[in-house]
């Protein structure tokens, strides 16, 4: 941070810095990224609420206990966590500077993720097929949205790592792209988080209900 | 990072190329396993509901909150000193923002939802 001396008598008193000193390249992306983050937390409260308020509301429709597989949700879980551990494995070998081994766990993650996806499509799928789609009630509509949107970062996140695998392979480990596998390292825990909120709040609590 | 060209010339000591954040091997084994059991344990008490509802719902809502807080220790390395202190303001603020917002959300739909006149039908007998 800035240090201030206080000059003689005489002059006045200065509280920033005349010096110009280097900013290096990306000095502020981690902070940038997670300010970011943060902001993406409030558009998930906002959905979290909206469900926390309509979520029962089913319009004489099915209720969260006629819908859900609860043994689906946690295999669905399990894929999240995985893809959270091989992204660290990731973490770990770009920290090794190994290119291969980053480009292997970042792909393992892929998957990981692919496979969440499936499952949460397949989920919907099954849902619309029964009637149960977004238009059936307000609860569905909350429910959709909000999975839906987590879904939809994940979608983005894989992605991000498909683009990482090929940067990776073209250019190798410099330090942009050093930033940029922190930063989705970043974004991918953060949805792990967001869904621990997701299984929680809407599938555990609705079997609850 | 150790081959940071501006590392030689770091007069100021500070605005240096931002160092990423220091993973360990450790650090995601334990985030792992303790998100393993903090998630398993709640699944199996909704799945086979061996408690009431309500002292299901109170663990399961705690276990979240201790997940939650794994997951940022352990997997997104969180911690007072990151970003000399900025990330962890911004992500205090972002908890008040969001506290207020989701207790208010849910007290003010409360009240409306009880304060509303009685419907000559309950919607749940509509076909």
């Amino acid at each position: 941070m800035t240090t201030t001396t206080f000059p003689a008598k005489d002059q006045p008193v200065q509280y920033y810095e005349l010096d110009e000193h280097p900013h290096p390249e990306g000095h502020s992306t981690m902070l940038g990224f997670w300010i970011y983050l943060m902001s993406d937390c409030l558009i998930f409260a906002i959905l979290f609420a909206c469900y926390a308020v309509l979520g029962g509301n089913y319009a004489a429709g099915p209720s969260p206990k006629d819908l859900f597989e609860l043994p689906l949700v946690a295999v669905n879980t399990a894929m999240l966590l995985f893809s959270s551990l091989t992204y660290g494995f990731a973490m770990l070998a770009m920290q090794a500077g190994s290119v291969p081994r980053t480009r292997l766990w970042l792909a393992v993650t892929g998957l990981f993720g692919a496979a969440f996806l499936g499952i949460e499509l397949y989920e919907f799928a099954h849902l619309i097929h029964e009637g149960a789609g977004p238009q059936r009630s307000a609860f569905l509509s909350a429910f959709f949205t909000l999975v839906g949107t987590h879904g939809l970062h994940v979608t983005f996140g894989i992605v991000w790592l498909i683009t990482l695998i090929v940067q990776l392979g073209r250019k190798g480990l410099i330090p942009a792209n050093q930033r940029r596998v922190a930063c989705l390292s970043m974004f991918w825990h953060f949805l792990d988080v967001v869904w621990i909120g997701v299984f929680t709040l809407v599938y555990l609590m609705g079997m609850l209900r | 990072m150790s081959h940071d060209p501006h590392a030689a010339d770091h007069a100021h000591g500070d605005h240096g190329a931002a160092p990423l954040p220091h993973a360990s091997r450790r650090d995601y084994a334990i985030g792992f396993i303790l998100s393993v059991i903090l998630t398993a344990i709640p699944f199996w008490l909704v799945m086979a509901q061996p408690l009431a509802a309500g002292t299901t719902v109170a663990i399961v809502m705690a276990f979240a909150a201790v997940q939650i807080v794994v997951h940022m220790v352990y997997f997104l390395h969180m911690s007072p000193k990151a970003e000399d202190g900025w990330s962890l303001t911004s992500l205090l603020f972002t908890i008040i923002v969001v506290v207020i917002m989701l207790s208010g959300s849910l007290w003010v739909m409360y009240h409306l939802n009880s304060n509303m006149m009685p419907t000559p039908m309950d919607m749940r007998q509509m076909p």
